[in-house]
């Protein structure tokens, strides 16, 4: 790493002890990025900001919430009303997560479309599957803080999954409560663990750009960069890109939290916990609906859970299970019309979760999973061999450069 | 493309079915508190409070106000002091050990009127009558649904066979309701000349739970404008310094 030449005297006293600032020049000036990124690249650089979001507010919270049965319903809204300032800090924090899951979802699909999770990025893409499932639990935890009805029950619900585990279910599922049902020491735990996994999701995220710096961005075309010709430095050019981009992520955002702030919301979750009352359908939080649909769609406890799990586990798989030797899907027609089948997918699979499962749904919801499944682990493998792929572009500048060419 | 579509087109429709399978939709009515720049109406928060005192309190509390919220809906110190006064606040224990009653003051909670669910229950054929203070955000249609049920009081329908102590709504889930109709025309003497008919009280007191459940509505939404401009400016001042970095790239 050669360090730049710093003007201020202090800023080079203190990096020749300690490298901060050669460190940040180096990843952030330094670092050559494809000139081609289109906007669908904003989308990793919006979750770090609302992971920050979501810490801050989280903090701020904690300042008031208490994690006790009898009080944690009165603390939320003790927070929306007689806090500074309260209100707002809740509904960001409430919203800051659905806002999250769209985010990383669109990442995610960003990575399938595109490839980028093929070679050698085959470790940064596992890592961000990691992230996933922190996020899930996360948000799954949070949620049950506010002790509202849907906390409760779907605290009840979920944990109660485990189980479907042979001999032993129900021995983890009394260990996972503290008890014999969905109570105090399980509120308390889930606190803590709330507290604690976004700081492990900020680790994992570092792993994740330190992975993501060792070959760069990918990019829409696929291909690799092939020389300066190719690339432009971080900044200024993608940190004014993000920046915009985040300009219009907190336009929307805004626009929920002040104008529309229980969007996502159910609003059973304003009724305080009743494990006397089974609300009448209990309905996880939207960000989870494809994965219900997947648990509820095979009639066997156990192989529901498993695929229900599964589901996320092919994510891990999906560098090896896809064979084509071309990433981008602007390359491959057929695998393209894929894509969006699977896309579509997805949001029938969330509104069979939605739902509850009876007549129609439960048809939907079985055909729906048994094509998530098929999309992964059959086609593409099968796909990536047979497929021809359209011919690839010689570089990153090949097409800006030849039409100029031609006119000289 | 066209798969899209013709996805979504059959979305709609699933959703279209789901709705018809659950029964009355509460008609919208218009809200001063609803869009943007919705306010709540002050006058109309004022009669529903009394609506809610004279009419409801005798069986639901809204546990999350104190009397000093009351401000919000334009009362003063001394009137909020006057309110409090009225009512008798259990307190204690004393020197000598003894809980007493004493006259409410501003930083009391609304006083309940029953001590617990128990006594609500026996209070009421069994029924619990409800903790108003979130109602409206804590049901689906919020205060359309509210409203729905406070004027939804219909012949019952013949071959209805009602329950004892029930009484029939067009809009409370599975229709028979415990609550006999709560609001009677000029049940409630208005002293600043509105007329009280049914629908006048309904739409008064739904105005008032709409506050209760979200006292801090009118801030949100005033600031939620400020910080809407201030980010379409800045955001365009982003994309103005981006064109600038990117013009040599392309
Ligand atoms: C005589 C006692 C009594 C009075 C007075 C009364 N209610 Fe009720 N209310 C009840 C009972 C009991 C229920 C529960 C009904 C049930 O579960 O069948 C109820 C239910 C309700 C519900 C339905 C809540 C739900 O679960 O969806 C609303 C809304 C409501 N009351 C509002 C009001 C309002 C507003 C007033 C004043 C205008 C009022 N009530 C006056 C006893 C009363
Ligand atoms: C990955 C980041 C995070 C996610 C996805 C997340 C998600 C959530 C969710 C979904 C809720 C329920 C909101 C509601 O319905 O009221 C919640 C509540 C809460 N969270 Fe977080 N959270 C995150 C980080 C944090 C952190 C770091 C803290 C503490 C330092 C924190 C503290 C709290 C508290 C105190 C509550 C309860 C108050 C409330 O429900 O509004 N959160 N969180």
């Amino acid at each position: 790493m050669a360090a730049p030449a710093f003007k201020n005297g202090l800023v080079r006293w203190i990096d020749h002890r300690l490298p901060v600032f050669s460190f940040l020049h180096h990843e952030l000036h330094d670092y050559p990025s494809p000139k081609n990124l289109s906007y669908w690249w904003n989308f990793g650089s919006l979750a770090g900001i609302v992971l920050v979001i979501m810490i801050v507010t989280g903090v701020f919270l904690a300042m008031h919430y208490t994690p006790h049965t009898a009080y944690a319903f009165d603390s939320v809204e003790r927070i929306m009303r007689d806090v500074n300032y309260g209100w707002l800090i809740r509904y960001i924090h409430m919203n800051g997560a659905s806002f999250f899951f769209i985010i990383v979802y669109i990442h995610i699909f960003r990575g399938m479309y595109y490839g980028s999770y093929k070679a050698p990025r085959e470790l940064l893409w596992i890592l961000g599957v990691v992230i996933l499932l922190l996020m899930m639990a996360t948000a799954f935890m949070g949620y049950v803080l506010p002790w509202g009805q849907m906390s409760f029950w779907g605290a009840t619900v979920i944990t109660n999954l485990f189980s479907a585990i042979p001999l032993v279910g129900d021995a983890i599922v009394t260990w996972l409560w503290g008890g014999f049902s969905v109570d105090n020491p399980t509120l308390n735990r889930f606190y803590s663990l709330h507290y604690l996994l976004p700081f492990l999701i900020v680790a994992v995220v570092m792993l994740h750009m330190v992975a993501l710096h060792r070959f760069g961005s990918g990019n829409p075309l696929g291909i690799d960069v092939k020389g300066p010709q190719d690339s432009i430095p971080f900044h200024p050019y993608y940190t004014a890109k993000d920046a915009f981009g985040a300009g219009v992520f907190f336009i929307a955002f805004a626009g929920v939290v002040f104008f529309s702030p229980n969007l996502f919301g159910e609003p059973d979750n304003y009724i305080p916990a009743n494990p006397l009352v089974t609300p009448p359908h209990i309905v996880p939080e939207w960000y989870f609906l494809p994965y219900y649909a997947i648990l509820r769609a095979i009639p066997d406890k156990l192989l529901g859970v498993i695929a229900m799990f599964g589901s996320i586990f092919v994510l891990f798989l999906l560098p090896w299970l896809d064979t084509a030797r071309v990433r981008s899907a602007k390359f491959r027609p057929t695998y393209r019309k894929f894509f969006w089948v699977l896309v579509v997918d997805c949001i029938v699979l969330g509104y069979v979760g939605a739902n509850p499962p009876e007549g129609w749904f439960i048809l939907v919801g079985r055909i729906a999973t048994a094509y998530y499944f098929f999309h992964f682990l059959i086609l593409l493998p099968v796909l990536g061999l047979i497929e021809r792929p359209l011919p690839l572009p010689q570089s990153i500048s090949a097409p800006v450069l030849k039409p100029a060419e031609g006119k000289a | 493309m066209r798969r899209l579509i013709s996805a979504v087109a059959l979305l709609l429709a699933f959703g279209a079915a789901a709705e018809a399978a659950e029964g009355a939709k509460p008609p919208a009515q218009h809200w001063s508190f609803s869009g943007i720049f919705g306010t709540f109406d002050r006058a109309s928060l004022q009669r529903g409070f009394q609506v809610y005192k004279e009419s409801c309190a005798a069986c639901h509390a809204v546990n999350m106000l104190f009397y000093r919220d009351l401000k919000g809906i334009g009362y003063q110190e001394d009137d909020i002091k006057a309110i409090a006064a009225q009512a008798k606040v259990m307190d204690g224990p004393n020197d000598a050990g003894e809980m007493f009653e004493r006259a409410g003051r501003p930083s009391d909670k609304f006083v309940r009127p029953f001590a617990n669910e128990n006594a609500a229950r026996a209070g009421n054929n069994g029924a619990l009558p409800v903790d108003l203070s979130m109602v409206t955000k804590a049901r689906v249609g919020g205060p359309d649904y509210v409203y729905g049920v406070l004027t939804g009081y219909v012949q019952t329908p013949a071959g209805v066979t009602l329950m004892e102590g029930m009484n029939y709504n067009a809009y409370f889930p599975g229709h028979q309701i415990a609550m006999p109709p709560p609001l009677q025309a000029d049940g409630v003497p208005y002293q600043d000349g509105t007329k009280a008919t049914v629908e006048q009280q309904a739409k008064d007191v739904v105005t008032f739970l709409a506050w209760a459940s979200e006292p801090t509505l009118e801030a949100r939404k005033q600031m939620g404008i400020k910080v809407l401009l201030f980010l379409i400016v800045m955001t365009g001042i982003l994309y103005a310094a981006k064109r600038k970095v990117w013009a040599s790239v392309h």
